[in-house]
């Protein structure tokens, strides 16, 4: 989305925070450009909220250095807190105040001119399909509305970096999908976007993201160069007995996983074009009926086990965190 | 599956809390062994069902069996057969592994040997035969994910319910716990999830879809991912997706449009006939070298066509 060498709207280098003997954050590393939406993703616990906290300015770090637009964070905070747009997970909306007063309010305290932020605030509800409720109390809402105010108020003053903590936990389908179109057009105007999340399926809507876990960024790569590094394929075979299928495709060789479904199973194999015949030929013989097997992309959840499956196991005790 | 009567029948179940119709009326069932998925976003109804089909909630109206059992009739003998594990896992964290075990076991009213042998099965289905003495307030979320679930199930239900059993876990315990449910239902359990999570829906051999108290289809994944959409979903990779969009939105081909990271998805009635069209169309507008090729359709795709033909004025759907 950005020019190549463009100055990075966001730069963190060699960024730690320890939580007495926890490492929320481990030598973290990373830049995101303006017109950029960069996707912090991983499990509850693995950071992602620390990271945000850190680029706002609201935590210090332990070591490590941050520039926001060429400011740096731990020296002027007050600063860097102008430039940008912090939306934590519980984004403080006045909950006896309507939609249109949030609004105002917010507006106010950056300082928005009255016709840009009538103008502005009528766009950001069009999108997401909010003009009815304007006369409405925020606190009447229901949680996905309010997630798309708290947005409208953080975006009203045309931020030029935009830090979201898990915007879309708990909206739904289609409000989650108004919120997506809403970034889009902050990124087409040029503002930097850092996005965490929990559901790995929001992963390919970024242009770049970072699998985080552990407090550790060790993917970092737009959504296709991270399927490329995808070792092996995967296929997918429907069949109602998935779990008799397991167990005879998991001895085929090349094959390294079976996942069951629920109608059927996902096999990791080395080589999708080689395993095909192999595999038909194992489920034929044990009289497992079944449809086509064929190759399907990996998802990103797919890819989080592949690669740090092994790591996350080893990472944790035995038993204990 | 199809001998046997269904394990759970549900006709015309509905429940209204003042003005607010929080189950409009539903009828679905779920033969043995079946994994059926409640799938939704908050407020659509899924947990207020599954409280009346535990007998924890009076239904306004309608019937539910579960097991041979009439719900409304007999609630007791629908406890003994039924096990349930919320989100929030309902653990006692200053309390031990052994210590949660023999608690459930005890609410479940099992005694004496018979106890011991559940709660070692429980320790060994969750892999935590090593460390019945923790705290269960030490363990990771994966572990203690896999315990709640040993609990729900000490005491041999022939139903499980699950109420967003995996929500913030990592991937890898997730993956761990479906193939725990996946045993169980091949034992003949049934089990009845609801999650607002669309790539949880997979692991279901059903999917209800349920938006504002109504099921919205009732299928495989597979049958809604092919058939609901109601054409075929493509992706159009080229330069200045925002740009693009707009000049796509008025194609006669393209049904609707939409960002998607730096690309655009397409519901189109024939991805080889829109394919053309659309190229041209970007080339004529400075778009060049777009690429569109087909793609798999999610069940959040089906999920907001069919929500969104639900309500009225679509158009979020790409």
């Amino acid at each position: 989305m950005s020019e190549p060498g463009a100055e990075p709207s966001i730069r963190v280098a060699a960024l730690t925070k320890r939580f007495g003997a926890v490492t929320a954050i481990d030598n973290v590393t990373f830049a995101v450009t303006s017109g950029e939406l960069f996707g912090l993703i991983g499990p509850d616990g693995a950071g992602k909220t620390t990271v945000l906290r850190v680029l706002a300015g609201v935590m210090a770090a332990d070591s490590g250095s941050v520039q926001v637009g060429g400011v740096d964070v731990v020296a002027y905070p007050e600063q860097v807190r102008a430039r940008i747009s912090y939306m934590p997970q519980r984004f403080g909306l006045y909950e006896d105040l309507t939609v249109d007063e949030n609004i105002r309010f917010f507006a106010d305290v950056f300082e928005v001119p009255r016709r840009v932020r009538e103008e502005r605030a009528a766009r950001l509800l069009a999108a997401s399909g909010m003009q009815r409720f304007r006369r409405h109390l925020a606190g009447q809402l229901s949680g996905g509305m309010k997630q798309k105010l708290g947005l409208t108020c953080a975006l009203v003053h045309a931020p030029k970096v935009v830090l979201l903590d898990e915007p879309t936990t708990g909206v739904d389908p289609v409000s989650r999908r108004e919120f997506w179109q809403i970034l889009y057009g902050l990124r087409a105007e040029g503002a930097a976007i850092v996005i965490s999340t929990a559901y790995l399926d929001e992963a390919d809507r970024c242009d770049r993201l970072a699998l985080m876990h552990s407090g550790g960024l060790p993917y970092c790569e737009a959504p296709d160069a991270l399927r490329a590094r995808m070792p092996g394929a995967m296929v997918e075979i429907p069949t109602p007995r998935a779990r008799a299928a397991r167990e005879a495709l998991a001895s085929v060789p090349g094959v390294r996983s079976v996942l069951m479904v629920g109608d059927g199973v996902h096999v990791h194999v080395d080589d999708a074009r080689k395993a095909l015949s192999d595999l038909e030929r194992a489920l034929a013989q044990q009289g497992i009926e079944h449809t086509g097997a064929r190759e399907i992309l990996p998802s990103i959840e797919d890819l989080f086990v592949a690669l740090l499956g092994n790591a996350a196991a080893a990472g944790r005790k035995a038993g204990a965190s | 599956m199809s001998e046997q009567p269904p394990m759970i029948r549900v006709e015309g179940l509905r429940k209204q809390f003042g003005d607010f119709l929080a189950v409009a009326g539903i009828s679905f069932e779920v033969a043995q062994g079946e994994i059926l998925g409640f799938l939704g976003p908050n407020g659509a109804g899924k947990s207020t069902t599954i409280r009346m089909l535990c007998g924890l909630l009076k239904p306004t109206a309608g019937r539910i069996h579960i097991d041979g059992v009439d719900v409304a009739a007999d609630p007791d003998a629908l406890r003994k057969r039924i096990g349930y594990m919320s989100q929030k896992f309902s653990l006692y964290q200053d309390l031990t592994v052994r210590e949660n075990l023999r608690f459930y076991g005890g609410v479940y009213g099992l005694r004496g040997a018979a106890l011991e042998s559940r709660i070692g099965y429980a320790l060994e289905m969750s892999g935590l035969t090593a460390h019945p003495e923790t705290l269960v307030s030490a363990l990771a979320g994966g572990w203690k994910q896999r315990l709640a679930l040993g609990c729900a199930i000490l005491h041999r239900p022939r139903i499980l319910f699950l109420d967003e059993p995996t929500s913030g876990v990592d991937p890898l315990s997730r993956r761990r716990f479906w193939d725990l449910i996946h045993d169980l239902s091949t034992e003949g359990v049934t089990i009845l999830v609801s999650t607002h999570h669309m790539d949880e829906a997979q692991y279901c051999n059903r999917i209800a879809l349920i938006d504002r108290g109504s099921i919205v289809a009732l299928d495989t994944p597979g049958q809604l991912k092919r058939r609901s959409l109601g054409g075929e979903l493509v992706r159009i990779e080229c330069a200045s997706p925002d740009r693009a969009m707009q000049a796509l939105a008025a194609l006669a081909q393209v049904r609707d449009v939409a960002v998607f990271g730096n690309s655009l998805h397409a519901l189109v009635d024939n991805a080889a006939d829109a394919a053309a069209a659309i190229v041209e169309r970007l080339r004529t507008r400075g778009i060049a070298a777009a690429r569109v090729t087909q793609i798999d359709a999610t069940l959040e795709d089906v999920f907001v066509r069919l929500v969104s033909a639900n309500h009225g004025p679509a158009g979020t759907g790409a």
